[in-house]
């Protein structure tokens, strides 16, 4: 449940990543897990690229998010429990002079929510291919639905509006902006999450229904700039704005550092800075019921921060013996994140009355994250 | 509602429009006057003048290791080098890399049997205005430029071989 | 702010796309012989597609912000 979200749009938007020549043909395999904060999802990812002719090439992949659950939300409120959620997704692009042109559709389905995305893109080069413009549309159209309630079924409609534009600065640095425009309208909350409000005795709380916003809007803007360091490095620092409709606002910064050595590796390291200012209608604590129009305790729509550092190694292996396989690499990629919540309280070992409401102990979760996957080129 | 629509309709359209007027198809050019003359080195340490090959006709081929359709383009160069020296042709390669390592490394792996000239300095390339990778250009037995060729798509080489032939008759 | 976003984004590609037709006579800086640092495979913008969309899904899922994570352009240039 917790996993729709827009990435069907991002797999698809990563289809179309030059502009005068067609994506390389390629297969790439992975195997990746998350854990933490009580919550664990592994799966595969498998992403298949080919040209055919000169001017298409299809993307296939196909994604599975196995989940096994006992997070804070869950803990407090329901039980640990399992899921599935699975995508799939196909996109083409057509290459003429100088534009390419995308099309794409993504399906993502769990036992209680499906979600359906179409998505048009067109990427023109310029000024002698040192600027290259694009712009996206996509549309999505989910149904939201619940475990054990067989009637339940809500929609979103889902639509996005990308702009980038990627500069070649000088012959080391390369500049890319991208600006994106989503808005959402339906039932934009998780069924099973509740808010939290103060009473009804003294001293102690109670869980109410989320009440949210029908129609949420945000605008991001990032830019990003990469750098060609002289010993054959390379450099890339990246922020990011976001802004919402419902008073979310974030900040995110990162660095990451990636240095070839002794011919056939690659090492990586990478930190993110991310921080939000919570939603207007977020509360971890509610005076009372049915206090305001609209009341979320949903954590990632609260006030927090999340610190990750990551570090990644590649290895290019031999593949003479394989005379269709032009090159092949094996790639293992560690994150940890470091979650601090200013107005997330852990009410683990505090169910009502056991402690004054709203001093309970504020939040903090870590996260691992691996990848483990291996990449060919033929 | 429908305004939005028209106007979606039409963001999509315009862009179209404009893509059509600035795409450059990898297709020849018309010609160009004399061929400039120039003078470097060859991957084998000789010296290589364009004034020697006077009187054949010379198809000059800028690339560079890094680059794909380049790397593509090479064995079918070969060929038609091997094809048509008998009747007064030449290949040239033009390695547009300050580092010849790299070209010298991946030539290891594809050996090509024509000279492969080193231009370090980029000082050719700006002589001869390349404005794509690859570029090729072909000189007639005069020194005249003939035509000229800004990439390379596959079947491209049908349009090289109907040029060198027309020239090579000459 | 949602009406706002259906009608300013087409018409900044509108703007954008005529604006830039017009310019079309600058000389560019860097040569297409000059590109062999932007060529080289570590200077790619999103060199592994799987791990970046599985990244940004790890991160949007968790976090209230989303977008603007795409990219096209820089390379070898090449046609």
């Amino acid at each position: 449940m917790v996993f729709r979200r827009l990435l069907p749009l991002l797999l698809l938007a990563s289809a179309a990543s030059q502009a005068a020549v067609l994506p390389e043909d390629r297969a790439d395999l992975m195997y990746h897990r998350y854990e933490g904060g009580g919550l664990t999802v592994d799966g595969p990812s498998v992403l298949v690229r080919k040209k055919f002719g000169e001017s298409f090439s299809a993307t296939a992949s196909y994604y599975v998010d196995a989940i096994s659950s006992a997070s804070i939300d869950v803990v407090t409120t329901a039980s640990p429990y399992t899921e599935r959620h699975t995508e799939k997704g196909l996109s083409v692009d057509y290459l003429h002079g100088k534009t390419t042109y995308s099309v794409g559709y993504m399906n993502s389905e769990e036992s209680d929510y499906t979600s359906d995305s179409m998505s048009f893109g067109l990427s023109q080069d310029m000024f002698g291919d040192l600027t290259t413009v694009s712009i996206g549309y996509s549309q999505g159209w989910d149904t939201v639905g619940k475990r054990d309630e067989a009637d339940f079924a809500e929609d979103v409609d889902r639509r996005s509006y990308r702009f980038g534009l990627s500069q070649v600065l000088t012959r080391t640095l390369l500049l890319s902006l991208n600006y994106e425009a989503i808005t959402e309208e339906g039932y934009l909350h998780n069924p099973y999450r509740s808010q939290r409000y103060y009473g009804p005795a003294a001293g102690s709380y109670s869980y109410g229904p989320e009440v949210y916003p029908e129609t949420r809007t945000g605008n991001a803007g990032a830019a990003r700039l990469k750098y060609f360091l002289p010993w054959r490095a390379a450099l890339e620092g990246g922020y990011r704005f976001y802004a919402d409709s419902w008073g979310i606002n974030a900040h995110t910064a990162s660095l990451e550092y990636v240095h070839p050595m002794w011919n056939k590796w690659i090492f990586s390291g990478s930190y993110r800075y991310y921080s939000q200012t919570g939603a207007d209608f977020y509360s971890d604590l509610f005076p009372s019921a049915n206090y305001q129009n609209f009341m979320g305790r949903d954590k990632e729509t609260a006030s927090f921060t999340n610190n990750s550092i990551g570090v990644g190694a590649s290895y290019e292996f031999p593949v003479t013996w394989l005379s269709w396989l032009k090159k092949g690499t094996v790639n293992v990629q560690y994150n940890f994140m470091m979650f601090d919540y200013d107005d997330f309280r852990d009410l683990t070992d505090f169910p009502p009355g056991t402690a004054e409401p709203g001093t309970e102990p504020l939040y903090s979760m870590d996260a691992n994250v691996i990848q483990f996957y291996l990449s060919f080129w033929f | 509602m429908s305004f939005r629509k028209s106007l979606r309709t039409l963001a999509l359209s315009t862009p179209l429009l404009v893509a059509a007027l600035l795409a450059v198809p990898a297709t020849a050019v018309a010609p160009a006057g004399p061929a400039p003359q120039f003078k470097l080195a060859s991957l084998g340490g000789k010296e290589i003048n364009l004034a020697q090959y006077k009187g054949q006709v010379v198809m000059i081929n800028f690339w560079a290791s890094w680059c794909g359709p380049c790397r593509e383009e090479m064995p079918i160069l070969e060929k038609l080098h091997a094809k048509y020296k008998p009747m007064g042709f030449t290949m040239i390669g033009i390695n547009v890399e300050p580092d010849a390592s790299a070209a010298a490394h991946w030539l290891k792996a594809t050996p090509v049997s024509f000279p492969i000239l080193l231009d370090t300095k980029s000082e050719v390339s700006k002589l001869y205005s390349v404005a794509s990778m690859p570029s090729t250009v072909i000189v007639d037995r005069k020194g005249n430029v003939r035509w000229s060729h800004r990439g390379y798509k596959a079947g491209d080489e049908n349009e090289y071989l109907n040029q060198i032939r027309a020239l090579v008759r000459e | 702010m949602r009406g706002h976003a259906g009608r300013i984004i087409p018409m900044l590609a509108i703007a954008g796309g005529l604006a830039l037709s017009a310019c079309a006579p600058i000389e560019p800086w860097v040569k297409p012989y000059e590109r062999e640092n932007l060529a080289d495979p570590i200077m790619a913008i999103d060199p592994d597609p799987v791990s970046s969309s599985y990244m940004d899904h790890v991160f949007e899922v968790r976090e209230g912000a989303k977008g603007a994570s795409g990219g096209a352009g820089g390379g070898c240039g090449c046609t």
